[in-house]
């Protein structure tokens, strides 16, 4: 099913020529309304009527994530706060945390385009969808509760946390749809086993999934275990939160809307623009978005946009899995091996906690990378040999998703630090030296 | 007749099996054996303890990783070879060793044997007039 053919199938034509206005009109908006942005056009010699057509948005600057920051708290924020209805913010793990306003007709968007990827994943009036992403100042939460009831299905609105009351709920409530990140869904179904139930004791039908990296064979596992259909969702909080794109039945990238989000490739270090179907850095221009319109916004996350026409109908261009973040990339020993990378091969190890630390560091002139992972206490084994086969179970994994070998050191059950539920943790003892 | 022994996970660093034998000693815990398997990050830490159920519950507080297995306990017999024909019989009926360690109780030598076949071997041992020991024999 399609929610909106309208603009999901416009033809490419009709889509350019809509972007193109958009942006024009956008650009417009923060030329008179955000000085950030007045001043870097004013360096760069541009008016608003310079740009004309989609392709004159590689003359535009690009925003950062350090240019929010630097902005902070609402120095981005193109509408005057009369305007703005809501704020959301991300946790920095270093300086200022980013902010972001929404007026009205953003949080509209929003609706609209979660909607569509709920659509595209199944879910109908009829469905009752848990929402498992945390509800606050994320933006997982609140984005999907409202994508849901603006398709009319029902909101079951779980959040994160009393995992034993979720289970009870999906239960008696005959819980069809679940949105929540990857490594959730695992836990639920590890949860569920251990009240002797499986996925077959429940209706869950269809699981909408992001917020982190995952893999293929986290899909399966998943959809295995929880007899649902699994499907990625992506967004973040600078451009708007989930929905910005979504995968179909297809299963075979996921759908940028395009419409709203105008999305470019680029090359990290220069900044280059790339031709359709290379690797390199996401880019995302806020085609419609008021409150806090970005341009050219640099999301780190490294992927490729697809050439080509999906089987399911949809016009807009689709991206491939993320393969890692830009700003996260280490180069050990000439190989460029991403946090994300290992925390995906970590989440498929059901004894292993999701929770890790990285240590890089340079012996005799090689570089070394050292995994430390947490056993789960109730995967302890007395027999040393099944304890080691753990060990190299995780590092055979390793080894073949990052090509370089890693030594793999496990440790005691919550030994490891933790903040705020994120688990990156990387020290670079090279640096030092 | 078996035993339950408590394992512990602990990683290579120091400091680690004091934390497990102060949080034992605090909670009134006799040790009464113990053996470590070490490899080059973590060990297994095996103990026989006065009150094993107790001894799983302070330390699962404390955040360790522990579980309980099956050991067999025999009261080596002091007579040159007793050792070593009791292995061989249970070499000779396909039975292995996993992991054995002694301790001493008394005057007496103790033995605590993992075996690849539990009943089996407890079995074998008996047939060998061994002298098992239960839990009760080791306090
Ligand atoms: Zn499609």
């Amino acid at each position: 099913m399609i929610w909106n053919k309208n603009k999901e199938c416009m033809s490419r034509d009709e889509l350019r020529d809509l972007q193109g206005k958009r942006l024009h009109k956008l650009v417009d908006l923060v030329y008179h309304n955000t000085p950030f942005y007045r001043e870097k056009m004013q360096e760069l010699d541009l008016l608003p009527d310079d740009i004309r057509t989609i392709d004159d948005i590689v003359k535009l600057p690009f925003t950062t994530k350090a240019d929010l920051r630097d902005n902070y708290p609402m120095g981005l924020v193109a509408a005057p706060m009369t305007e703005i209805v809501r704020i959301h913010a991300s946790s920095g793990t270093t300086g200022n945390p980013t902010i972001v306003g929404y007026t009205y007709r953003d949080l509209e968007i929003w609706k609209e385009v979660t909607a569509r990827a709920l659509t595209a994943y199944g879910v109908t009036r009829g469905d009752i969808v848990s929402v498992g992403y945390g509800y606050g100042l994320f933006t997982g939460g609140l984005g999907a509760h409202y994508g849901v009831e603006h398709l009319g299905a029902t909101v079951l609105p779980t959040s994160t946390g009393n995992t034993e009351k979720h289970i009870r709920l999906l239960r008696d409530l005959g819980v069809t749809g679940l949105a929540c990140t990857p490594s959730y869904a695992l836990y639920l179904a590890e949860a569920l086993n251990k009240q002797g139930l499986t996925g077959a004791d429940l209706k869950l039908r269809i699981g909408a999934f992001g917020a982190e990296p995952w893999t293929e064979n986290m899909r399966r596992e998943i959809e295995e275990r929880l007899g649902i259909q699994a499907y990625n969702i992506y967004g973040l909080s600078e451009i708007m939160g989930p929905g910005v794109a979504y995968e179909c039945g297809c299963k075979n990238g996921s759908h940028i809307a395009e419409d709203h989000f105008y999305p470019e490739i680029i090359n990290p270090e220069t900044g280059e623009v790339l031709p359709l179907g290379q690797e390199g850095e996401l880019v995302l221009t806020t085609l419609t978005k008021t409150g806090m319109p970005l341009l050219r916004y640099r999301t780190k996350d490294l992927t490729t946009l697809m050439p080509g026409t999906c089987d399911c109908g949809r016009t807009s261009v689709r991206f491939t899995r993320i393969l890692g973040r830009s700003d996260d990339m280490l180069i050990i020993r000439g190989i460029n091996v991403f946090p994300s990378q290992v925390e995906a091969v970590i989440l498929e190890i059901p004894e292993i906690a999701p929770c890790y630390m990285l240590v890089v560091d340079r012996k005799n002139n090689l570089d070394t990378l050292e995994v430390q992972v947490e056993l789960r206490p109730d995967s302890f084994s007395d027999d040393m040999g099944s304890m080691l086969a753990l060990k190299r179970k995780l590092s055979d994994r390793l080894k073949s998703v990052l090509s370089i070998s890693a030594e793999v050191k496990l440790v005691e059950p919550n030994s490891l630090p933790r903040s705020e539920g994120k688990s990156t943790r990387v020290i670079d003892k090279r640096v030092l030296a | 007749m078996t035993i339950k022994q408590l394992s512990v996970f602990l990683e290579n660093k120091s400091g680690r099996i004091n934390e497990v034998t102060k949080v034992l000693g605090e909670n009134g815990i006799n040790m009464q054996a113990f053996s470590m398997a070490e490899t080059t990050d973590f060990g297994i830490l095996r103990l026989i303890v006065s009150d094993v159920d107790k001894a799983v519950e302070v330390l699962r507080a404390k955040n360790f990783a522990v579980v309980l297995t099956d050991v067999v306990c025999i009261c080596c017999p002091n007579v040159a070879g007793a050792l070593s024909k009791i292995l061989e019989k249970l070499a000779a009926h396909q039975i292995f060793i996993e992991y054995m360690y002694a301790f001493a109780q008394g005057d007496q030598a103790n033995i605590v044997i993992r075996p690849s076949n539990l009943e089996e071997c407890v079995r074998l041992l008996a047939e060998e007039d061994c002298h098992i020991l239960d839990r009760k024999q080791l306090q």
